[in-house]
């Protein structure tokens, strides 16, 4: 299953690709790209249990950036 | 961003009024407090973030850094150093989001074709307004001059041009009627136009197109993962050097100062940022891929640029990439009193009643109306036509059709397809219909060649068309009469045969060669407009169907990675230099800064140039 999410307020390039070997060493995800000029994520994770998926990815971006929101699209 | 100018602007001016004072009153009080205040007013943003950073468990973060170093600075009495730090490292994030902002934009420019709307017919026959999603295939919309088709379909009733510059890079308009087919995307120009739509908006041409270029930029280049895996390790490298530099030397060498080496060990950690090098890369190869796609080259990835730009095989399709795969009247060879428009008339008359893609060449090379009289039309499946024109027996076909009517006919070794042409019983020459090469197909080669790549066509026609056809255009290597499965087995040939780092590209138009698009390693599909499976299954897609386009995609790819390797060495050079340098005393907070901040700012406007790429 593919989510694409927004990061708004995304203004740090080194802080994209932090989020994005954050996001790609949690269990359950195959794989996560940033882009750091469309600011999109998109994740490549199981469908089942992606609801904790979710939350550990939230954590991972406030962590990395605690200045960007994430946004479902 | 007006805000964040204008408290740069009071800092800069306090920071000037605290040197002026420093430089009047050296000795006095008043000094450290002038400078004091302006570190306060520029500083208190970066800290308050560092603080709080810090709390979430973020470490080297590059707030905290600035706020290490500049307060240490301001500790072993640098003042105008510790404001310089905080002053410039903020200006140059300013331009930094600046540049950024601008590069986003260029993106939102290039998705300016999604329409916003469109113009649903009624049944009662009114037009309301609805977002494209809504219509479906089958709907009627209205699209009126100056507007945005919203989606693809044909046209029912209208006359108009439509501009598919967005779509393709191509400037001229194109005429549309009734019947045309049209594109999402393209601009309406002049005329009233009803369309059925055909697809829904989904599946949309303009849908297709934003997609893929909204998600290239996920796909990286080795040379841009390569710098993310660098930068991890770059600043905590960086940040412990310091931490050594700072504490071991005092301890073990004598006569040792721990403010000099505390100095020398701030200037690692405003080194240590790795911004410079981490946002020039994608900005550059974004830059390349929005090049691109104004010329109507889609890149689906900026590791599809990379390896365009290291090319060394070029293989093609004939038919349809090389070729228009279409069959046009090559030359008319009058072989007995009849002159060459006399001979064409007959056959195409002969022929006029008949289907078959060479009767429609004939037609279509006579041009005019076909007013002769024609009767008793007989057509002999795999010889060709026997009729009767303006009360004279003509025989219009090939070998065949000459011997099984007994008359003597000239034998023709060239590539295409013959039609002989007899009246009354007497040879009169024969037409000869070939393939007809893109008038730009030899200037691709010849500059594909000039840049040293090896160049090989493939295709599944016989030995003789693919010989002229590659002797014509001056390609190096010629295999012919392949099967599709054949072809993926010469891919794979060539591929064991290239350089190690040498790439192979394949250019087909997208039939038939999936297969071969997937194998090659970067996949270019010529002719996608209107093409869904050709969009789907190659890495590259050629908009418009000109072969020198491909030209200009490794122009832009070689021009790309020029500028992101220049960004690379030069970023890293400085700050190696400034590194070396303030390990061993010789460089000052100053030079620091611009290893910061100033090799970013460079990186950047160097990598906004490659967008600029005509």
């Amino acid at each position: 299953m593919k989510k694409t999410y927004l990061l708004e307020d995304l203004c740090c390039a080194n802080c994209a690709a932090a989020i994005e070997r954050g996001v790609a060493k949690i269990e359950g995800v195959k794989s996560a790209s940033v882009s750091f000029l469309t600011t999109k994520l998109v994740v490549e994770a199981e469908e089942e249990g992606y609801d904790e998926v979710f939350k550990q990815i939230q954590k991972v971006v406030k962590k990395t950036e605690p200045d960007v929101t994430i946004k479902e699209i | 961003m007006k805000k964040r100018v204008r408290r740069l602007i009071i800092s800069g001016v306090l920071f000037v009024a605290a040197l002026v004072t420093g430089f009047l009153m050296p000795e006095s009080w008043v000094k450290p407090a002038a400078f004091l205040l302006a570190y306060g007013v520029t500083a208190y943003k970066v800290l308050f973030k560092a603080v709080r950073n810090i709390s979430y468990g973020k470490i080297f973060d590059e707030n905290f850094l600035m706020a290490v170093a500049s307060i240490g600075a301001f500790i072993i009495g640098e003042y105008p150093e510790a404001v310089a730090v905080m002053l410039f490292y903020q200006v140059g994030e300013l331009f930094e989001d600046y540049a950024v902002g601008k590069s986003r934009k260029s993106i939102a420019d290039l998705m300016n074709i999604r329409p916003d709307y469109a113009n649903l017919k009624q049944a009662d026959g009114t037009v309301e307004k609805v977002d494209p999603d809504q219509v479906k295939p089958g709907d009627i919309i209205v699209v009126r001059p100056g507007e945005k088709v919203p989606l693809d379909g044909v046209v029912l009733t209208g006359n108009s041009m439509v501009d598919t510059a967005a779509l393709t890079g191509e400037s001229v308009p194109r005429d549309v009627c009734e019947g045309s087919e049209i594109l999402s995307g393209c601009i309406n120009l002049n005329g009233l136009l009803e369309v059925r739509v055909t697809r829904e908006f989904g599946e949309s041409t303009v849908n297709k197109i934003l997609e893929l270029v909204e998600n290239a930029t996920s796909q990286k280049a080795k040379t841009e993962n390569f710098i993310t895996r660098f930068a991890a390790v770059y600043t905590p490298a960086v940040v412990i050097t310091a931490a050594v530099l700072a504490v071991i030397p005092p301890l073990v060498a004598e006569g040792a100062v721990f403010s000099d080496w505390l100095y020398r060990a701030l200037n690692f950690l405003v080194v240590s940022c790795p911004c410079a090098l981490v946002i020039s890369v994608p900005l550059g190869f974004f830059g390349g891929i929005g090049a691109a796609s104004k010329i109507g080259v889609l890149v689906k990835g900026s590791n599809y640029l990379e390896a365009a730009a290291y090319a060394e095989y070029v293989v093609m399709d004939k038919t349809g990439t090389l070729t228009k795969g279409v069959f046009e009247v090559e030359k008319i060879m009058p072989r007995g009193e009849l002159g060459k428009e006399e001979i064409l008339r007959l056959a195409a008359a002969a022929e006029s009643n008949s289907s078959h893609p060479i009767s429609q060449s004939l037609l279509r090379a006579f041009g005019a109306e076909i007013t002769s009289q024609i009767s008793d039309v007989e057509e002999i499946a795999g010889h060709g036509v026997c009729a009767a024109v303006d009360g004279r027996h003509v025989l219009a076909g090939n070998n065949k059709l000459m011997e099984l009517k007994g008359i003597s006919y000239e034998e023709v070794s060239e590539a295409g397809t013959v039609v002989h042409v007899a009246a009354d019983g007497q040879y009169c020459g024969y037409i000869l219909i070939a393939d007809q090469l893109k008038e730009d197909a030899a200037h691709a080669v010849a500059g594909l060649k000039a840049a040293g790549i090896r160049t090989v066509m493939l295709t599944g026609d016989s030995e003789s068309a693919a010989q002229a056809v590659g002797a014509k255009l001056g390609i190096d290597r010629i295999f012919a009469q392949l099967l599709p499965e054949d072809k993926v087995r010469k891919v794979e040939e060539l591929l064991a045969a290239k350089s190690e780092k040498g790439r192979l590209v394949f250019v087909g138009d997208g039939i038939n060669d999936a297969p071969v698009l997937a194998r090659a390693d970067v996949g270019v599909a010529m002719g996608g407009l209107g093409s869904d499976a050709a969009i789907e299954a190659a890495d590259v897609v050629i908009m418009h169907d000109e072969p020198s386009k491909l030209l200009e995609l490794m122009r832009i790819a070689k021009k790309t990675l020029s500028v992101v390797r220049q960004n690379i060495v030069f970023a890293l050079g400085v700050k190696l230099l400034v590194l070396i340098l303030s390990a061993l005393g010789f460089a000052n907070m100053w030079a620091a800064v611009f290893a910061d901040v100033g090799v970013s700012m460079i990186a950047i406007i160097n990598s906004m140039r490659v967008l600029k790429i005509k």
